[in-house]
């Protein structure tokens, strides 16, 4: 609890504070005043969630409920106070903690622990929506994720700075050698430097060391990202941060399959419906869908590369048509959908390696960029 | 080879039978059935005697208008016991004395219909005929009657083969007391304590006679008190004639051939209780268009013949008469019996009914229900003016001697009968079939099918009758009779409306407890939170907290339903 700490608060952290202390204050003056204390928190439900095409994102709805101290929320009234305190005390110490171990820090509170984490987690996303509706993220709240963001290479410097002495620190991330730059759980502090002319983000791992093996970034003048999948909320932080920053477009190279367009690149571009209160903080609405498209199996003839769909397949692909409101919201999304149900078959962005080890390199990643405008939505 | 065995007795003849055959004395018939009397066990046989002589007591006090001092002795050795019942009654005539004390049926109370506790004239007798069958002393009386310089003292047995006393001893003597009477008894007895022991009986007979006060020394030398909680006697019941309904055929032909009356007309106005000219001229019109038109008013009672005395009976159940005079039975009243319950035993909710007043076989009676509900201390919620709750606290309870179940249990019955409490045969009493068939479920006990309901409850009800159909001579269940059960069942139902509504009001207070309880156990933290955040001193923390118990129980007193 260093006065040195508190005194560099930033603008954000003050915000943070005022937000906590203001509802605080809220609930202590509605006792003073003889009524029964409440605290409105906006319905995270998927009934309160919409699509802004405009916008770009899945964002909550103007609903609200209104958590007054009864018998039914004594409780979870209580819990989302102390969590809140704790909230306030780690923004003071400029300390953080997991998902986890807000849980445990909760086994100390006598009658208002959290007998499970699905509790801790529900009351702490109940104070994020509301931080949310403030501009603030879950990280302002010192809540950060369990796991941690993809990797980076490529045209590009992260300036980080030392957390003990507050002393920038550059990190050159064309000059890892064989490894990248992992990023860190949180990225609002980062600062960057690129002449980078976009930013590829790559669903797995492999392809990644591929292209970075074979500095891929420095010909195509990019920055690469790897995924691992459905991106962390920390990755997706870091491209919308670094794509905002540095205004550069994000293209995303993903297996060609309902996974990979509705999980995978769609949580990168538009968010997901049951975080619908932090999407406006880590959805990256310039993202674009590079590759593998259904088109790609015909036009870099994969036929016989790929691999039938599975019942799931089907199943989320035929959801996505009916009920995904971004799907829904573009032909050309549907169009592709279609055609690859009709064609009843997907393709991994591994199946290139057909032509050769580096056919990715040499031909398809080029020819794709050459035609930027022809990505999907 | 003979057939029939020479063991067997000789088939006897007409003759040699009918020289075997002899009447047989009231009093010999009650020595070999003395269960009849209620002196079947040792054990019970101490408890009737006590019950036999203070009935005769209260009796005697309330009927010339004194208030009752009754003091009760019991003292047990080795299975012999002495009982000793004292009273400040009006003493009793000595010329008396020996028949009232060594004679089965002899009495004033069974020739009149009113309502008093002794029936038939043979409780005490037959307690000294126990005692003389079993230990062989005759009674020990002493009486005083007010304005004698003496009392009269007599020792009385009774010669069983012709239902007579036997004076042993005749004396006049100084007795500090101005009037009343003291009876000693011995006999083989058992003293026990318990749902059937003697302080139960005075206890019930407390709550039913708020009047009364009893000093008890038990065999232990223990003193027990029963304090009288009003010096009001209850008011004479007044002897009245039988109500023609329910009246049944040879009765009403025993009475006609009986009557003084010289003319049908006035036989009816005479011999019957709500009959007058015109209603006696309705049932002889409507009895005329029964029979053979021979009927008339003038008919002489004593010259009816059966047909006609058939159509008679019929004509009075189709016409329309008066209910039965009420003021013959003297119920205890809601107020002295909630007193009395009140005075003897502790429960949170009392509640009481008085039925008016119907008839059986033309004899009015009234029934009186009420319910004791709750062991202090089994957990009720109490509510403050400013609405804070808190749990009752628990109170010792005497477990054994406690006239309300416990939880679990079946509910007591406190049963009564012209204010005298019934403690055996409770199986098959109107009362106990009644409860059994009132559904409970309904409103909101348990209650095992055709079983008395479970709860921490006393149900009493008093049957008051000028003649109560007690099914056996000893007095120790009512009869149940159809009339008496409904009227029994309506008693019960009043009652058990007024708990349910208790209990209602009850379950809510809990629950709000509980939740009030739930809630509190939050507050703390709340506080804890309030203060990190917003950097409070302890005392402006605890002044918030403070407040906020306050604002809970406030919001919760105006949410409270009325009880």
């Amino acid at each position: 609890m260093k006065k040195s700490t508190e005194a560099a608060h930033s603008d954000l952290d003050n915000k943070t504070i005022m937000l906590i202390e203001s509802i605080a204050k809220q609930v202590r003056a509605n006792i003073d005043g003889g009524k029964l204390p409440d605290i409105k928190l906006p319905v995270r439900s998927l009934d309160n969630v919409t699509y802004d095409k405009a916008k770009g994102y899945f964002e909550l709805g103007d609903a609200r409920k209104v958590r007054t101290l009864t018998v039914t929320t004594a409780r979870a009234f209580a819990q989302t106070l102390r969590l809140m305190a704790t909230s306030r005390t780690m923004v003071d110490h400029n300390d953080f903690a997991t998902k986890r171990e807000v849980y445990y820090i909760s086994k100390n509170w006598g009658d208002c622990r959290f007998d499970e984490q699905a509790e801790s987690d529900a009351i702490m996303d109940d104070i994020e929506a509301m931080a949310s509706m403030h501009g603030l993220s879950r990280e302002q709240l010192r809540f950060y994720p369990e796991s941690h963001g993809g990797s980076v290479a490529g045209r590009l410097t992260v300036v980080d700075r030392n957390p003990a002495t507050g002393e920038p620190i550059e990190i050159d991330c064309a000059n890892l050698g064989s490894g990248a730059y992992s990023i860190p759980r949180s990225v609002e502090h980062l600062t960057f430097r690129t002449d980078a002319r976009f930013i590829l983000a790559i669903e797995t791992g492999g392809m990644f060391q591929r292209l970075n093996n074979h500095r891929f970034w420095e010909t195509a003048r990019c920055i690469i990202v790897e995924m691992g999948g459905v991106p962390t909320r920390a990755t997706r932080r870091f491209v919308r941060l670094l794509s905002d920053r540095q205004n550069l477009p994000v293209y995303c190279f993903v297996d060609c399959d309902p996974y990979g367009f509705t999980n995978i690149y769609r949580t990168l571009k538009v968010g997901s419906g049951n975080a619908a209160h932090i999407n406006r903080f880590l959805c990256v609405p310039r993202a674009r869908f590079l590759g593998v498209t259904p088109q790609d199996i015909v036009d870099f003839g994969l036929e016989d590369a790929t691999h039938k769909l599975a019942a799931t397949d089907i199943k989320r692909a035929q959801d996505a048509l009916q009920n995904d409101p971004f799907i829904m919201a573009h032909p050309e999304w549907i169009a592709a959908i279609k055609q690859m149900l009709q064609m009843g078959v997907r393709a991994e962005q591994q199946a290139l390696a057909k032509w050769g080890l580096n056919y990715v390199i040499d031909d398809y990643l080029p020819r794709k960029l050459a035609n930027v405008n022809s990505f999907l939505p | 080879m003979h057939l029939v065995s020479d063991r067997h007795s000789p088939p006897a003849t007409a003759l040699e039978m009918a020289g075997r055959q002899r009447e047989i004395s009231v009093s010999e018939f009650f020595l070999k059935n003395r269960h009849l009397l209620g002196f079947d066990t040792p054990a019970k046989a101490l408890v009737t005697a006590v019950k036999e002589a203070v009935d005769n007591a209260l009796d005697a006090c309330e009927e010339a208008g004194i208030l009752p001092d009754i003091s009760v002795q019991v003292s047990d050795r080795y299975g012999k016991s002495r009982v000793i019942v004292e009273d400040n009654g009006p003493g009793i005539v000595e010329s008396q004395i020996a028949r009232i004390f060594g004679k089965l049926l002899y009495g004033s109370k069974f020739h009149k219909l009113s309502q008093s506790r002794g029936q038939q004239g043979m409780g005490i007798s037959a307690a000294g005929m126990y005692g003389q069958l079993t230990i062989g002393k005759p009674l020990h009386i002493i009486s005083r009657i007010k304005g004698d310089k003496l009392a009269s003292e007599m020792y009385v047995s009774i010669d069983t083969a012709k239902n007579q006393p036997d004076i042993h001893k005749k004396k006049r003597l100084k007795w500090d007391r101005p009037h009343g009477t003291r009876v000693e008894m011995e006999m083989e007895g058992h003293y026990q304590k318990g749902a059937h022991s003697i302080e139960v009986y005075l206890k019930q007979t407390a709550i039913a006679n708020p009047h009364l006060a009893i000093i008890y020394k038990d065999p232990h030398g223990e003193e027990l008190r029963f304090a009288r909680t009003t010096r009001k006697l209850p008011p004479r019941p007044v002897e009245i004639k039988p109500h023609p309904y329910g009246i049944e055929l040879g009765r009403l032909i025993q009475m006609l051939s009986n009557s003084k009356s010289r003319t049908l007309l006035r036989f009816l106005e005479d011999e019957f209780s709500r009959v007058g000219k015109k209603t006696a001229l309705n049932i002889i019109e409507l009895a005329r268009q029964h029979s053979d038109r021979k009927l008339s008013n003038r008919s002489h009672p004593k010259h009816i013949a059966h047909a006609q005395a058939t159509a008679l009976h019929k004509a009075i159940q189709k016409t329309r008469i008066l209910a039965p005079r009420t003021d013959c039975i003297v119920p205890i009243g809601e107020k002295q019996l909630l007193d009395g319950l009140h005075k003897e035993l502790e429960a949170d909710f009392f509640t009481v009914t008085t039925r008016p007043a119907a008839a059986y076989r033309g004899n009015p009676f009234q029934v009186e229900v009420a319910i004791a509900y709750g062991r202090p201390g089994g957990a009720g919620v109490e509510v403050d003016e400013s609405g804070h709750m808190r749990k009752k606290e628990a109170q010792e309870t005497r477990a054994s001697e406690h006239l309300i179940a416990q939880k679990d249990e079946p509910v007591r019955l406190l049963r009564f009968a012209n204010r005298v409490p019934l403690l055996y045969q409770q199986a098959s009493c109107a009362i106990t079939k009644a409860v059994i068939q009132t559904n409970w479920r309904g409103y909101g006990l348990h209650q095992p099918k055709g079983a008395l309901p479970i709860a921490p409850m006393a149900v009493l009800v008093h049957v008051a009758s000028v003649w109560v159909p007690y099914t056996s001579e000893s007095k120790e269940a009512i009869e149940p009779y159809p009339e008496i059960l409904r009227e029994i069942k309506l008693g019960l139902q009043e009652c058990a409306r007024k708990l349910a509504h208790y209990l209602h009001h009850e379950q809510q207070l809990h629950q709000e407890y509980d939740r009030r309880t739930y809630i509190e156990k939050y507050l703390p933290h709340i506080g804890v939170a309030l203060q990190d955040i917003l950097a409070l001193s302890n005392n402006e923390r605890d002044s918030t907290l403070k407040k906020l118990d306050d604002v809970l129980h406030e919001s919760r007193t105006m949410q409270r339903p009325e009880p």
